[in-house]
């Protein structure tokens, strides 16, 4: 069914009843061509390009829980290209340009709304740091612009210019925005599974099946299911997924969390981003405020977030914008993620034969959702890498050409 | 979290800062042949399990000991705390 405004209108006077399940919900085959470990953004977004990209046939999306109930379900959205590393800049670039015309490709609202990204600064330091960053990013053909602290001040008249930490302009980044999580996720499985994808949820992998160095297929809740090729799109637990198959990866799991206030009106046009901490902030359609900081800080699996950094969250968006102070805090959570040793992520083959990995987005994973699912796809039909995906080797720690973009060392806590 | 610091008792968590995984207390011999590959493994092959932990944090705004906490990553129950140069001498170090 193609979803359109004549539709919504013929529904509507049709009492809503010729709406039909997005996807299916079949039972598992015993065999395919090619298996998608994680049924989050970038695991259906393979399976996308799969089918759609690379006349792919025999495609299953393994999950274990729900679709989208990892961290596509649970981020702050946030969807932007400005990074300094040539390979980066090149493939967020990239993903930003899917992003602008994935709601045409996938017949879906994902509400994808560039509302423009400002990353404010403090003092000459900042400022001079987010002039490189924004020379950098111009160089290579990504828009980013610097303003000073009367332009800032017409966008945002709210926030607090003369505090402890006087705000002295901003870099604004133009394409940068935001858009629906859950959408995303529900319009990459409509468009899969409208082309034969098999989409197992309640399906979680307990083990895989080598022999002689090669994938025979997965173990699963729900029994073996044999594939001639298997890519592994977990995200916080890809080292433990990749442990089942005796691979050791430069990737841990840290919780990063997300708290969004009551509803309000229309207050925050854009995305915001504090330079006197960590903490960003937008505001969903809905009217919530949508808030991040730092990690948790130490290894977790817990899937809830401490109180630390709750409170540092919260000073930060009360200096920020003071008026906060009177509004509510609704909900919060954490999410698992994929913390590698140079903050950037892996799309590569593995030492064993037909087993592939899509990992280690840190912090960055929605944004990268469409151009990860295009390139992970290419890897998988293929067996070659995307060029973009070229410099996202496993073996990159070893042979030393690291995407260190903020030079942290390898600390996947600071990253 | 509160953290049963082995000479200063029950401290807060937010007076440390972590490291990571316990292993790397175990530098590698930079003289080995195969130093290389030792060094590697010894940067970015960490263990990073759902459930019992041991890692490194330093009391920074305390004693500055480095401590081997012995943490379940899921509930964050803390079972064990020792010095890290206890843990090191009892594997035969001198320092
Ligand atoms: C609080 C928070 C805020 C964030 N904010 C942003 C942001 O603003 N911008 C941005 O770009 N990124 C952000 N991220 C990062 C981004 O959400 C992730 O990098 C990205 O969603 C990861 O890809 P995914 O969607 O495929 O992951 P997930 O949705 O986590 O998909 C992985 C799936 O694998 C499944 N799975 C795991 N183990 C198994 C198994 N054994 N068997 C079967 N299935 C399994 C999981 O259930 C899960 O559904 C944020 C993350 C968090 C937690």
């Amino acid at each position: 069914m193609r979803y359109s405004g004549l539709r919504v209108i013929r529904e509507a006077l049709n009492g809503q009843k010729g709406w039909k399940p997005a996807w299916r919900n079949p039972e598992p085959k015993p065999n395919y061509d090619i298996i998608v470990i994680g049924g989050g953004g970038h695991g259906l977004a393979t399976a996308h390009y799969l089918a759609t990209k690379y006349g792919e046939k025999s495609i299953a999306v393994v999950e274990k829980g729900w679709i989208g109930s990892g961290n596509a379900g649970r981020n702050t959205t946030i969807v932007r290209g400005d990074y300094t590393l040539p390979p980066n800049t090149r493939f967020y670039d990239h993903s930003v340009g899917l992003w602008e015309k994935m709601e045409r490709e996938l017949n879906f609202n994902v509400m994808h709304s560039q509302r423009g990204l400002l990353f404010v600064h403090h003092n000459d330091s900042e400022r001079d740091d987010h002039y490189r960053k924004t020379n950098i990013m111009r160089m290579q053909g990504t828009d980013g612009e610097i303003l000073g602290p009367e332009q800032v001040r017409k966008m945002y008249p709210s926030m607090n210019f003369d505090g402890r930490f006087p705000i002295t302009g901003a870099y604004l980044h133009r394409r940068g925005g935001t858009a629906r999580h859950d959408a995303v996720v529900w319009g990459y499985a409509r468009s899969a599974d409208r082309r034969g994808v098999d989409i197992l949820q309640n399906c979680e992998v307990m083990g895989f099946r080598i022999e002689q160095g090669k994938v025979l297929g997965i173990e699963t809740t729900r029994g073996f299911i044999g594939a001639r090729k298997v890519g592994v799109s977990v995200a916080g637990n890809t080292s433990r997924v990749m442990d089942m198959a005796g691979i050791r990866t430069p990737i841990e799991s840290h919780v990063l969390q997300a708290f969004v206030s009551e509803g309000l009106k229309p207050i925050i046009p854009g995305q915001v981003n504090y330079g006197a901490g960590h903490f960003y902030i937008s505001q969903s359609d809905k009217g919530g405020l949508v808030m991040g900081g730092d990690l948790d800080q130490y290894n977790s699996c817990a899937q809830r977030g401490n109180l630390p950094v709750f409170e540092s969250v919260i000073e930060a968006a009360v200096t920020l914008f003071p008026m906060l102070s009177r509004a509510r805090l609704l909900r919060a959570w954490g999410g698992l993620q994929d913390m590698s040793m140079d903050g950037h992520a892996v799309i590569d083959e593995t030492p064993i034969k037909g087993l592939y990995l899509n990992g280690g987005w840190c912090y960055g994973g929605f944004k990268a959702t469409p151009a990860a699912g295009e390139c992970f796809a290419h890897l998988l039909s293929t067996e070659q890498p995307h060029e973009l995906a070229k410099p996202y080797r496993l073996d990159r720690f070893r042979t030393g050409y690291l995407l260190d973009e903020k030079g942290q060392g390898p600390n996947p806590n600071r990253q | 979290m509160i953290i049963n610091h082995p000479l200063l008792g029950p401290r807060d968590r937010q007076e440390f800062t972590y490291l990571g995984d316990a292993c790397l207390i175990d530098r590698p011999d930079w003289q080995a042949g195969n130093a290389m590959d030792q060094f590697y493994e010894y940067v970015y092959l960490r263990d990073d399990p759902a459930g019992e932990h041991r890692e490194l944090w330093y009391h920074e705004h305390g004693d500055r000991s480095w401590l081997v906490v012995t943490r379940n990553t899921v509930t964050h129950e803390i079972t064990n705390v020792e010095l890290a140069s206890d843990v090191a001498r009892k594997q035969g170090r001198s320092k």
